[in-house]
């Protein structure tokens, strides 16, 4: 007997939807204003935000697809209970990752890899995709949604590392010539408000390009 | 829809099996983790006579400029010397001493617990032809421990240098304690005063030159960090204590001690 349902495929339009539409109409920070927390804290450099973005996409994707498998059998009573330990396991496998191997960088992270745990954006995703759609849509959700962090955390450690330090990715790219003419790096980058002003900013920059999002009062 | 029974075994099944690879990880992972730990030792060992240095080249500088490392007790007996890459005499390297251990051995011997004996590291740095002497600290802050290395002049007396550091201190507050412009205070002070006693260094709350404290002998505490502050003045304080037998034998033998250190 032949199958009556057609198995759609791999990169379908409507899964790549999935991936491309949490980087800007419906990204999570900007948007659906979720994370921003840790956005403030782990993007006064470079280094930092991406080593952070990259683990929230992987705790992202991997745990929409380890509940996703897993929801059928899920009893609702304890559905957050379950949720909340595949997140914690996987931020723990993250955070042991990062102390074995990039070590600098996961003690400027300190206490905010673990707090990836709390970050809503993960918990939403579940909720809202994972426990209702099968695998690989939750995967390739979960890889969307963590890619739509990143690239908004990336943003704002470029400015800030930049403006506030002089430096990109640690190497020195405002010439000393400038620094000579005058020019002082802000220190106020360095301060998580700074950060808020620049999300609010990108906020700004993106409602101006897509009007849609600009809601009807 | 699921019975009790049916939680209660998922619940049960679920919490060990994550258990299980996550210990699994830890194990596997163990082996890097300790190497990262040792490095970044050597690091803060290094920062503070002022030597930076990166993970990749942390080994090569330590032993570039740490000539000896010393285990020393409480009465000034030197038990184990490691010099060029070898235990010259004793059976531990001052610089696998586990400090907390040892400082808790103190209490016990203090309380009547244990007769158990510590013993405390101390690195000797060679840096330019000048002898530094590095003494680690350990110690407790507000929401966890605290610990540094403190760099002391041939003299026994005058800062090089301090580094300090922690595990869970408030970012901002407390955890001001690792940045520069806490630890740049130190250099240049004493911690012995005119007379010869022991003064220690003070973190002072609410500033130095508002206290009755010498100058010379106390930096400003941290604003917001009063506990972790308070903890750091302790750490010092308790530390810098054990050493004092042996560096008074030092000053008396100084001819025959330092000579012996420098030739090597």
């Amino acid at each position: 007997m032949s199958n009556t349902t057609e198995r759609e495929p791999i990169f379908s339009a409507a899964n790549r939807k999935l991936l491309s539409s949490p980087i800007n109409l419906n990204n999570p920070i900007t948007v659906q204003i979720l994370g921003v927390c840790s956005a403030l804290a782990v993007t006064v450099k470079l280094k930092p935000a991406i080593v952070m973005a990259l683990s929230v996409i992987i705790v992202t994707a991997f745990s929409n697809l380890i509940i996703s498998l897993l929801r059928k059998t899920i009893p609702s009573r304890i559905r957050i209970i379950v949720q909340l330990v595949v997140i914690a396991f996987l931020v723990i496998l993250v955070d042991q990752f990062l102390k074995a191997f990039v070590f600098d960088v996961s003690k400027q992270l300190s206490v905010f890899v673990g707090l990836i745990i709390t970050n809503c954006i993960i918990m939403g995703r579940l909720e809202a995709f994972a426990l209702a759609n099968k695998p690989w849509k939750s995967f390739l959700d979960g890889i969307g949604n963590g890619a739509g962090y990143g690239l908004i955390l990336i943003i704002v450690a470029f400015f800030r590392e930049l403006l506030g330090s002089g430096t990109l990715f640690g190497f020195k790219v405002v010439p000393q010539a400038f620094f000579d003419m005058g020019y002082v790096s802000n220190g106020l980058m360095i301060l998580p408000p700074m950060a808020l002003i620049v999300l609010g900013v990108i906020i700004w920059v993106q409602r101006t390009k897509n009007r849609e999002l600009i809601e009807k009062n | 829809m699921h019975s009790n029974r049916y939680i209660f075994i998922y619940a049960s099944v679920m919490v060990v099996i994550v258990a299980a690879l996550l210990s699994v990880a830890a194990l596997v992972l163990q082996p890097y983790q300790d190497k990262n730990v040792r490095i970044e030792k050597m690091q803060q060992i290094l920062a503070s006579v002022e030597i930076q240095s990166t993970p990749e080249n942390a080994i090569e500088l330590y032993d570039t400029y740490i000539v000896s490392e010393l285990a020393i007790s409480s009465d000034g007996e030197v038990m184990s010397i490691f010099e060029n890459g070898k235990l010259q005499k004793g059976d531990q390297r001052a610089f696998d001493i586990n400090l907390k251990a040892e400082l808790r051995k103190v209490e016990e011997l203090k309380s009547g617990v244990s007769t158990v004996k510590p013993i405390f590291p101390l690195f000797i740095s060679n840096k330019d032809g000048e002898l530094m002497y590095i003494i680690p600290m350990f110690g407790k802050g507000l929401w966890g421990p605290v610990w540094g290395n403190l760099a002391l002049k041939a003299d026994f007396n005058t800062v090089v240098g301090v580094v300090f550091d922690h595990k869970g201190e408030t970012p901002g507050l407390g955890a001001e304690i690792s940045t520069l412009s806490f630890q740049e205070p130190f250099a240049g002070k004493t911690i012995m005063n005119e007379a010869g006693e022991f003064v220690s260094i003070k973190v002072v709350k609410g500033g130095v030159s508002n206290s009755n404290i010498n100058p010379a002998h106390g930096v400003d505490a941290i604003s917001g960090g009063t506990i972790t502050s308070m903890g750091v003045s302790e750490m010092i304080d308790v530390c810098l204590k054990n050493y004092l037998q042996f560096f008074q034998s030092l000053k008396t033998d100084t001819i025959v001690k330092t000579d012996s250190l420098q030739t090597n």
